[in-house]
């Protein structure tokens, strides 16, 4: 054995012992394996409630004979529990039930993430070890732009102001042995005047406390007795992992986010009680799952995506019902767009949520976010006369000049107006007007700086647009090792069902896929959520130190408990189907990749199995597999709720012919020349009606365009599909 | 000779017309698969050089060898030319030689990968991507002897060679590369890394040209390096000024030694422009060193240099590419030091590599006074520590250190942050888990970022206690010449570098120092410097100054140079009225503030000020070229 060997088997020694001081702690300080999600039985009625920057989306689900509901409100975003409240009034007035016979609201929200984005969240002091205090403002020493960028690159100040962090004398080692003892009485001083400085959260985030968390929870305590009234995050409860900036900053979040969470939250929870007796009010976490009330008023930094991850969930859901397991979700707003990929019906997660230059280490569904959207602002640079469109955006005010509301700067939403797939006489789940004129003035100014016609500028933004998002649905495709040829792709959103088709024949993902209701897809998502739950415990081993036997029982202990607790919240196991997942990686390197596998397939295969399954992921995504030792890093068990099924009350089986829900003629542009075309009315489309492209369908949210040389075939469910005229499916 | 390209298909690419639309989509396609080839090698390496600090580059060419995205391109139109051999389907080429690739790499540790796309039988594109490994053999562990006189005491040398012939792994060769290493897992699972981004790369590029056909995609990207060219032509023109009566722009700087008690070495440049054509001369530049210090700068990756520093400022979308090389002429003398000849060590070119950016930025900013920026973090400095644990262990770390970005007509410059782009540092935590050593203290240190109206960033302090008995390396500059201010802003506080040991015996050590022996409980404070200060202090807002002074970053005494005063935490205003119309008074605020008048005179007060003896200046001796 060579010396690089020796010092790969001491990393991982001392990798080992991390990890057991880490379990150790996790017993220490809350339960293992840790219940992730809480819920109780079905039965009743599931409100889903989804409050986006315009309109609140509702969805009431009756679970005992799968009829839905669907409504939508003005979002009021001074206090977004009134838009709540004024949907739910109007959802049971629509279905004819009392408030009080909801048992269950499943709830997306946004506020963590709009409070990151606007700036808007609590003062936090933050208290670091000695030696320390510079760490949010040193961060990663990251300056982004490229050779050069940092001629242009201002760094944002940190969320725990440097003049409210103060440090601790005490220090950890790797191993968790505190070296230096916690000075109390030097904390003690310094928290009192730090907490009557005006600060509204704290955060204690010390120097290897990923290994022994002591000392945070010590000064937890005395902050506590100091200030009752200001919440305070630890880090290692919050992110129990090693890096410190990353473990810092992911607190902090937390912290900043955690008074305008908590207060709604808890409003919501009042209100909702107060109307409805002893409803349970569930959040959607960024990873999918089910918070309780509770846990998200703690732990807020997890709801950053709750928004996105409920239109992936509803997509989820939605594509089930329509028997797609493989799908690419794409849900395009005014100023940016989310796109997902779902693989047999599993979203893929990842380990840390963004939200604008903030970056923190929390499960998320893994949603890609592109500054494209549909208020999304065209320009040519004098220089080199590239047409660049975004990020910035026209936003809500002044809008796309089509909007007439004083908006002037040409948007892709203006292009659609340009184009004819915006029809200037259809309305936008509103009153608002459309100007066609409009939208031509600001295009010329494109066609002009370019020397083409208007119509080709309006063709080029949309397809520069497409292309941005084609971009972001390669790298949760492609760069992660799946083709999207093998993927049907869902658009939705506000804009989502204008852009799909030209995104699908981009990608080769057919069909491409217009949810019935895509301003709505979010809430469906809220209320279709499984429940889950979840039992983990990290242990690093090489394969070859361990055998088949010893995984497996861990992994029975573990998927035994995890099932417990979803038994006491009233799934039957009968119900209940698990999973493993198994976290392993080749020895020194740094990422690690999750194989998901049955019990069944792992009492069959082994760990063998695991290792080969693994080489082959490896090598799907990185084009290599090395003949390293594989190493474990962590065990988990996921088990879930039976899967209901809500189908839509169909309206049966209709012929091929749209004709009946033709509303008007017009002219669409493509492909650079003006075609006639018709504009259909979605509400009258049954299933089986074929549309021939080019096509717009209009409905109360939501604009939909089918390309020419295209199909739009209504499903069972409702689905719009759009297949290449020349497709098998579509013949 | 130039190398043989072998194709099945013989059919030359036709120039067809591309529309702007179809153009800005094959830039975002390649601007994407840019960005996933940085992604997979980050995921799949192991070594902390590439894995965390990002110590690797990426590119992807055209046919011809043109870098059309990437940052640090146009050596493989040179490769191309100089190689005697054949060019086929399943090649891929690696070299480490600096002298055998026109400096494309600048040391041994970089391994370059040069990876030649066909499609059809025709060579469509080049992808290719190095990335510093941790150790490459030589006298010392990490390859990088301060002290070599000679390459070949800086690890194995690589020229261009196949590391795959026709889709085959050279597996023998690359076993006798590994075999001269220190750390052969972590330079094996690096270079499978960069495979994979470049087969990454070869796949994006085959899409492309699926979807657009080989004659749009090539022609797109030849509009592209037009473009870029007709940008940085009007870019040339606008911040350059036209040599009225012979006049040119030049400036100097210095590295101040070479770790042998020699310096400081000057570099030095002269710019004009002649109608379309911009000349950068560094004649006046000092001949090459003995030791290591040595820079082989590739003329077109200066020209990338200068580019990538402009274009920022007018589009900074645009995908940056080697279109618009013609219009800049750059000369530098053979045997110089920034062009010395082999067999010449380079391992710790850094300092020289850093310090070009500060003086293509004093050079640029006097045709420009607005886009002028001060000196900054102009170096990636090492820290090396490495020997057997108790347990007979090997370990073995190298790490760059960051310092301030200088103040910039955009701002302040952020507090112990990269110049350099990707690069960022490795966690503590990560550290003190497999290393055996703790970080006392990493943090900002007060006052050593330049005063100005636009404060330059802070250096920083990293205190190293060590857990064995081993010895260290360091490899920094800027210990004795200041990070200068700008357009009346203060120059930005030197380097140290402080050795605590357990036995309470304090010594500063050299900025540039190898194999230093220490012992468990002696603590080093690396001290890395500030960025200069842009503009007039006493312009700066006093409030500002106050919140700096709260945030720790200027203490109270450090305020006054802002014309001040702080009492109690806040602005004493009539204080400050009165210090500010003094100082005022008493100012000058010259284009550059250097913080000395000449290099005699800097010399004079070394030994008070750093504790040193002044380095003696250097005796130049001719070299001739070895023998190859």
């Amino acid at each position: 054995m060579n010396s690089t060997d020796d010092l790969i088997k001491r990393y991982e020694d001392r990798l080992a012992a991390f990890e057991a001081r880490l379990r150790r702690m996790e017993a220490g300080t809350g339960p293992v394996p840790q219940l992730r999600s809480q819920a109780r039985a079905g039965g009743g009625l599931r409100l889903g409630v989804d409050v986006g920057g315009t309109f609140t989306d509702l969805l009431l689900l009756d679970e005992k004979n799968g009829r839905t509901f669907t409504a939508k409100v003005p979002s009021t975003p001074s206090d977004s529990s009134i838009g709540v409240l004024n949907g739910i009034e109007k959802i049971c007035r629509e279905a004819g039930i009392e408030p009080r016979e909801i048992t269950e609201v499943m709830h997306g929200t946004t506020v963590a993430t709009n409070t990151v984005l606007t700036s808007s969240g609590a003062l936090v002091g933050l208290v670091t070890t000695k030696g320390y205090r510079d760490v949010l403002q040193i961060a990663r020493s990251y300056v982004p732009g490229g050779l050069g960028g940092w001629v242009i690159w201002n760094k944002s100040a940190p969320l725990a102001p440097l003049e409210y962090t103060i440090e601790a004398e005490e220090r950890m080692d790797a191993n968790g042995t505190a070296i230096v003892p916690l000075d109390e009485k030097a904390i003690r001083k310094s928290l009192k005047s730090l907490l009557n400085s005006g600060i509204e959260a704290l955060t204690i985030a010390l120097f290897n406390s990923y290994a022994n968390d002591a000392h945070e929870l010590r000064i937890a305590e005395i902050a506590r007795e100091i200030a009752p009234d200001i919440p305070v995050s630890t880090s290692a409860s919050i992110m129990p992992e090693m890096y410190e900036y990353e473990r810092t900053e992911t607190t902090v979040v937390n912290s900043y986010v955690r008074p305008v969470v908590s207060k709604y939250v808890s409003n919501l929870q009042k209100e909702l009680q107060q109307r409805m007796g002893d409803v349970m009010l569930q959040i959607l976490r960024s990873d999918g799952g089910l918070s309780s009330a509770q846990l998200a008023m703690d732990q807020p930094v997890n709801l950053l995506m709750s928004g996105p991850a409920g239109g992936v969930s509803g997509a989820l859901w939605i594509a089930k019902q329509a028997d797609v397991k493989n799908l690419l979700t794409f849900d395009m707003g005014g100023t940016s767009t989310d796109v997902a990929l779902i693989e047999n019906s599993i979203a893929r997660t990842r380990r840390e949520t963004r939200v604008a230059d903030v970056t923190v280490r929390a499960p998320s569904i893994d949603v890609r976010t592109v500054g494209a959207g549909g208020g999304s602002i065209a320009y040519v640079p004098e220089l080199t006369k590239a047409l660049r469109v975004g990020p910035q955006s026209a936003g809500a005010v002044p809008g796309p000049s089509a909007y007439n509301k004083g908006g002037e700067q040409p948007t892709v939403t203006d292009a659609n107006v340009v184009l004819g797939y915006l029809p200037s006489d259809a309305k936008l789940g509103g009153d608002m007007e459309i100007s066609r004129d409009l939208a031509v003035k600001s295009v010329s100014g494109i066609a002009d700086a370019l020397s083409i016609s208007v119509e080709e500028a309006a063709e080029g933004i949309i397809k520069i647009v497409n292309e941005n998002m084609c971009g972001a649905l390669r790298l949760v495709s492609v760069e992660q090792g799946y083709d999207p040829r093998e993927f049907a792709l869902m658009g939705f959103g506000g804009a989502g069902p204008l852009h799909v088709n030209a995104l699908a024949k981009l990608i080769n993902s057919w069909p491409a896929i217009i949810p019935p209701g895509p301003g709505v897809l979010c809430a469906y998502g809220d209320a279709t959520t499984r429940l889950r739950n979840e039992a983990s415990q990290t242990f690093v081993t090489r394969i070859s130190d361990t055998s088949d036997r010893k995984i497996g029982d861990m992994l029975e202990a573990l998927q035994k408990s995890a099932a417990e607790a979803l038994s006491e919240e009233g799934v039957a196991p009968e119900e209940q189907d698990a999973f493993y997942q198994i976290d392993i990686r080749y020895r020194g390197q740094g990422m690690k990749l999750t194989i998901n596998i049955s019990p069944e397939d792992f009492a069959r295969d082994g760990l063998a199995g695991v290792a080969e399954r693994f080489d082959k992921e490896h090598e799907q995504l990185f084009t290599f597999a090395l003949d390293a030792d594989h190493e474990l890093v962590g065990l988990r068990t996921v088990v879930q709720g039976a899967e209901k099924s809500f189908i839509a009350p169909g309206r049966g089986k209709a012929g091929t012919d749209a004709s009946g829900a033709r509303v008007q003629s017009t002219k669409l542009y493509t492909d650079g020349k003006w075609r006639d075309a018709h504009i259909y009315d979605r509400g009258k489309l049954n299933p089986g009606n074929r549309i021939d492209g080019p096509a717009v369908l209009t409905e109360m949210d939501s604009t939909s365009l089918i390309l020419h040389d295209h199909v739009g075939i209504v499903d069972p469910v409702g689905n719009v599909l759009i297949w290449p005229a020349n497709h098998k499916n579509a013949r | 000779m130039a190398a043989t390209i072998v194709e099945t298909n013989t059919k030359p690419f036709n120039r067809v017309q591309v529309d702007p639309i179809t153009l800005d989509i094959v830039e975002n396609a390649l601007r994407n698969a840019r960005t996933e080839m940085d992604a997979v090698l980050f995921r799949t390496a192991m070594s902390p050089g590439i894995r965390e600090q990002h110590d690797a580059f990426p590119m992807i060419a055209n046919q011809e060898g043109k870098m059309v995205v990437g940052q640090f391109g146009s050596f493989l139109y040179g490769f191309i030319n100089g190689y005697d051999g054949t060019i086929e389907d399943g090649d891929i080429f690696i070299t480490n030689d600096p002298y055998s690739c026109n400096g494309a790499v600048s040391h041994l540790n970089d391994w370059l990968l040069m990876m030649p796309i066909f499609h059809e039988g025709k060579l469509v594109s080049w992808a290719a991507m190095f990335g510093h490994m941790t150790d490459v053999g030589g006298k010392v562990p990490g390859s990088l002897p301060t002290d070599a006189k000679m390459i070949f005491e800086e690890g194995i040398i690589i020229p261009p060679t196949k590391i795959y012939r026709k889709g085959q792994l050279a597996d023998e060769i690359l076993n006798i590369l590994l075999h001269n290493t220190r750390m052969p897992e972590w330079n094996k699972s690096d270079f499978f890394a960069i495979i994979a981004a470049l087969r990454l790369a070869e796949r994006r590029v085959r899409e492309n040209i699926d979807r657009f056909g080989a004659d749009y995609y090539i022609s797109a990207m030849w509009d592209m390096l037009d473009r870029n060219r007709a940008a940085m032509s009007a870019i040339i023109q606008m911040i350059i000024p036209e040599a009225v009566d012979g006049k040119k722009a030049s400036f100097e700087d210095w590295i101040d030694d070479d770790g042998m008690g020699n310096g400081p070495y000057k570099i030095a440049c002269s710019l004009h422009r002649e109608g379309e054509i911009a000349y950068f001369d560094f004649s006046e530049s000092d001949p090459q060193s003995f030791s290591s210090i040595n820079f082989l700068l590739n003329e077109e990756m200066f020209k990338m240099f200068f580019g990538a520093f402009t274009i920022n400022l007018f589009d900074p979308q645009i995908l940056f590419n080697d279109g618009f090389y013609d219009l800049i002429e750059v000369h530098i003398p053979e045997g110089c030091i920034l062009k010395p000849k082999k067999p010449a060590a380079l391992s710790c070119r850094t300092h020289m590599l850093g310090r070009i950016f500060d003086l293509m930025g004093g050079l640029l900013g006097q045709g420009a006074p607005d886009a002028l920026n001060a000196a900054g973090f102009s170096d990636s400095p090492h820290f090396m520590y490495s020997g057997f644990n108790t347990q007979g262990e090997w370990y073995q770390l190298f790490q760059i250190g960051f310092g301030g970005v200088p103040g910039r007509p955009a701002g302040d410059g952020p507090d112990g942050h990269s110049m350099w782009p990707a690069f960022t540092n490795v966690p503590n935590e990560f550290l003190e888990a497999y290393f055996p050593l703790r970080i006392r203290e990493y943090a900002t240190i007060p006052d050593s970022g330049g005063a100005g109206l636009h404060r330059g960033g802070n250096g920083i302090v990293i205190a190293y206690e060590m857990m064995e008995k081993g010895e260290i390396s360091i490899h920094d500059d800027r210990w004795l010449t200041y990070p200068w201010g700008v357009n009346g802003g203060e120059p930005g506080m030197r380097s140290t570098k402080r050795l605590v040991r357990k036995t309470g015996e304090e010594e500063n050590i050299p900025s540039k120092c190898d194999r230093v022996a220490v012992e468990p409980g002696d603590m080093l404070y690396f001290n890395t410097w500030g960025g200069g200060g842009w503009g007039d202090p006493l312009a700066r807002d006093a409030e500002l100054v106050a919140m700096d002074v709260k945030r720790g970053l200027v203490t109270p005494e450090g305020a006054r140079r802002y014309g001040v005063v702080i009492e109690d935490g806040e602005v004493d205003t009539r204080a400050t009225r009165k210090l500010r119309e003094k100082m005022a008074a008493d100012q000058v605020k010259p284009l550059f503030n250097r913080g000395f008048e000449s290099i005699e005179e800097l010399k004079g007060r070394c030994k008070k000020e750093t504790g040193f003896e002044p380095p003696v200046a250097p005796v130049f001796r001719r070299f001739a070229q070895a023998a190859e």
